[in-house]
């Protein structure tokens, strides 16, 4: 298939289709607005269904019955949307339904603006709503894995039966780059016989889908059944088959100052990266491509070799705390970010990275 | 310019067409096997003076789709030279639509480019290509594209158009690029420098 | 001589016992659904969505799937249930909290999209599962454990009256309300649950289904004398009758 120029936003809503996904609930909200206006148009085109709900809250809940009746289904907003929709995930998380949600993240706290931010970091890994959860949480840096980690998503959804969370943001969902598109996908709706209205021959028994446990014993048991398979999740992740698929390294091998930042900051690092590399500052980067579970692997490695680490963020700090938690005291680490929809320009960190390595 | 890399920042009002001017030159690069990048006006700015969107054009890998320096803005519009202009790199090119932007003083290290667009849109009878115009002119300066490139885009750029409007497109295009020809500006580096201080 | 068998239990309803209080209309109103379902033979394509309230453990009554909601969006629940299997026979089963207070916007916004589903509305004029609590339902000084002077319009607004906002909507197809304090009153609660399923089999549309019952607990009185006080003091409020049937089903049954 041939390449296309398309926006971050619409990459996910092809993408979507492209891996079977024939369900979206969503509201509108800037700056995802795209996505839900790319699938009204063509989720019809492949007999799927666009509902408009009244309310993100709604929203999320209609995802929560669609996919408890076995569809691969999705919802995106922004922050504040994501924040709405917090109850349905706890929900669905509990009840163990696959879905896709995509956060093409804006500033905050409360309606902040509609311009680009990475606020919603400890939101999205750290579960978001209330109980003890995790969602797998994938960070795109491209046009290109905004479409990948699409098709990705509902694949580790639909597996391990849990809520995936693409993390984007206002740049990322608003910019347009070359797309090669992947073969489309069929996905059978009766491929899973846990699902409600399913009706296979081999079904003995009522199906239910439900997070009440009102009985602490058997509450109890499930919170460690989830637990458990959040292990198996780590597991695969950080030494299993997505382990290359988790996290990237860029010159780290001789670094002696490592940056670290996800999703388009990822990409402003590489630029200094290489800026640094012609003044004769040897600096590498670790992209984390996936934020939960958190390749703790790579900087507990790099923790070794290199000096120090510079975390950049479009927030006042979230990430780098995961990040002091696997270099775990061994080496300084570092923090510079922007805030309030200003993406740091790649001078900016380089004066950082400066003041790191030049201190005097 | 580099060869390797071009950096735009392409600006106007609203209704001038600058992002999809922006899309024009970043698919007419795609087409032409180069990377590319494109980034809208977004967030506080969207509702100011300009409207505008940043692309790349890269025979290598693109780090940062963000432009901070520009190697060439192109104005259509006042307020968009009085944003811009202290960005552009040094050596850079600053490319204005004079039909709506005077003479003044600008800086004296970049290239500066007039261009007529809506005087040559309104000439072929459709005010509304005056982005087109543009685009035409950027060919011949580019190292990444060629008008050759722009006219081969321009079907999937407008897909389903009539072919009226193709013509009209096409012919955009051509004005523009022949604009720049005949004025020889390739060679005149600085040779709006002189109009410093008016 | 053979034994005609006159009473049993639908082939919907599981063999778990009710948690209900002794008294409580809802194992009633569960049969009534069950019933329905057994004749209109689409027990097998069923799939309920159970909200929280008193109704929470709804699932464990029936013998088809169900989905367990979260506060009052049941009926957002049964839209993704109903638009991904639409050949499912997709109802909700809501108490007042639930359907009349937090999931308000839900509720209306299934109706007026007319989703092809069914809506079981228990209103009892209080909360029940957290013990007593003023609904929006609940009557005009009425005493509940957070309207301890009784509810008072001034502060807390009168009774909020579903069935009559859902029918002044054009998409919902058939809208009645009902109860089950007498024999004559629990035939046609039957008939009307029965409609709204039919409609639903039919695919014509949103059906709602208001059913006036008691909570003898939190009312604090005895079962009969809360038939005898809803009869009073809650139809007057809230009257019998059908608000709206687009396509006649009860006068072609």
């Amino acid at each position: 298939m041939a390449k296309v120029l398309m926006k971050g936003n619409e990459a996910i809503g092809e993408a979507a289709v492209l891996a079977g996904c024939r369900y979206y609930f969503g509201y509108p909200i800037t700056p995802q607005s795209e996505l839900p206006a790319y699938l009204a148009k063509r989720l019809p085109e492949v007999d799927g269904v666009f509902v408009q709900a009244e309310s993100e809250v709604a929203a999320i809940n209609m995802v929560y019955g669609a996919g408890s009746a076995g569809a691969r289904v999705m919802t995106s907003s922004s922050s504040p949307g994501i924040s709405l929709k917090q109850e349905g995930i706890s929900y669905i998380a509990g009840a163990e339904v696959p879905c896709l949600i995509v956060n093409v993240m804006r500033g905050g706290p409360g309606l902040g603006n509609i311009a680009p931010a990475q606020s919603d970091y400890w939101q999205s890994t750290r579960g978001g709503g209330h109980g003890d959860y995790r969602t797998i949480v994938l960070a795109p840096n491209s046009v290109q894995e905004m479409a990948d980690m699409t098709i990705t998503g509902f694949d580790l959804s639909d597996r391990f039966r849990n809520p995936v969370l693409l993390l984007s943001d206002g740049v990322l969902g608003q910019m347009m780059e070359p797309v090669n598109l992947p073969e489309p996908n069929d996905y059978d709706i009766n491929s899973k016989k846990w699902a409600l209205g399913y009706r296979g021959n081999d079904k003995n028994e009522r199906n239910l889908c439900s997070s009440i446990f009102l009985d602490n014993d058997e509450l109890e048991e499930h919170n460690w059944h989830l637990y458990q398979k959040y292990q198996v999740i780590t597991d695969l992740f950080s030494k299993g088959e997505y382990k290359d698929f988790a996290v990237e390294e860029h010159l780290c091998d001789d670094a002696e100052i490592i940056l670290v930042g996800y999703g388009i900051i990822s990409r402003i690092l590489k630029t200094v990266v290489e800026k640094c590399r012609k003044r004769g500052i040897k600096a590498g980067l670790i992209r984390p491509k996936v934020l939960w579970p958190f390749p703790t692997a790579v900087f507990e490695r790099l923790a070794k070799t290199a000096s120090q680490f510079l975390v950049v963020e479009m927030s006042c700090g979230q990430m780098v705390e995961d990040v002091k938690l696997s270099v775990d005291g061994k080496k300084p680490v570092f923090f510079f970010g922007r805030t309030g929809g200003t993406v740091p320009s790649d001078f900016e960190i380089l004066n950082e990275v400066d003041k790191l390595v030049r201190p005097d | 310019m580099s060869s390797k890399v071009e950096r735009i920042i392409l600006a106007g009002f609203g209704g001038q067409g600058v992002l999809f001017l922006g899309k024009v030159i970043a698919e007419t690069g795609m087409h032409a096997g180069k990377n590319v990048s494109w980034i809208p006006s977004y967030g506080p700015e969207m509702r100011g003076g300009t409207a505008n969107c940043s692309v790349i054009l890269s025979e290598n890998e693109i780090a940062s789709p963000m432009v901070t320096v520009p190697d060439t803005v192109i104005a259509m519009n006042r307020p968009s030279v009085t944003k811009f202009n202290q960005k552009i790199k040094a050596g850079g090119m600053l490319m204005y639509n004079s039909s709506l932007i005077e003479r003044q003083e600008f800086r004296d290290d970049i290239r500066l480019v007039e261009i007529p667009a809506n005087e040559i849109a309104e000439e072929l009878g459709n005010p509304k290509v005056a982005n087109l115009v543009m685009a035409g002119a950027y060919s011949k300066f580019s190292k990444l594209i060629t008008f050759d490139d722009l006219v081969a885009c321009l079907p999937s750029l407008v897909k389903g158009a009539k072919k009226e409007m193709l013509d009209i497109n096409l012919a955009a295009f051509k004005k523009g690029f022949d604009y720049v020809e005949e004025k020889k500006y390739m060679f005149g580096r600085y040779v709006y420098s002189v109009f410093k201080g008016i | 001589m053979t034994m005609k068998k006159v009473f049993s239990r639908p082939a919907s309803l599981s063999k778990t016992p009710f948690h209900y209080c002794p008294g409580c209309d809802h194992g009633v109103i569960h049969r009534l659904v069950a019933e329905a379902i057994d004749e209109l033979e689409v027990g097998d394509r069923t799939i309920g969505v159970a909200p929280v309230g008193c109704s929470v453990f709804a699932y464990d009554y029936f013998n088809f799937d169900f989905n367990q909601a979260a506060h009052g969006r049941a009926p957002a629940v049964a839209t993704g249930i109903k638009r991904t299997r639409p050949d499912s026979i997709v109802f909700t089963y809501q108490g007042d909290g639930d359907l009349a207070a937090i999931g308000t916007a839900e509720i209306i916004h299934a109706a007026n999209r007319g989703e092809k589903m069914t809506v079981i509305f228990v209103n009892n004029a209080i909360y029940g599962m957290t013990g007593g609590q003023m609904a929006p339902t609940t009557l005009i000084g009425m005493k509940t454990q957070t309207s301890p002077y009784g509810r008072d319009a001034a502060t807390a607004g009168n009774p909020i009256k579903m069935s009559e906002m859902i029918a002044t909507l054009e998409s919902p197809v058939y809208v009645t309300r009902v109860t089950i304090n007498s024999v004559a009153n629990l035939m046609k609660a039957k008939k009307a649950i029965y409609n709204a399923f039919k409609l639903q089999k039919e695919g014509k549309g949103f059906s709602f289904v208001e059913v006036v019952a008691i909570c003898p607990t939190n009312w604090g009185k005895k079962p009969a004398d809360s038939h005898k006080w809803l009869t009073e003091n809650m139809l007057p409020v809230f009257p019998l009758g059908t608000f709206k049937d687009t396509f006649g089903v009860e006068k072609s049954a």
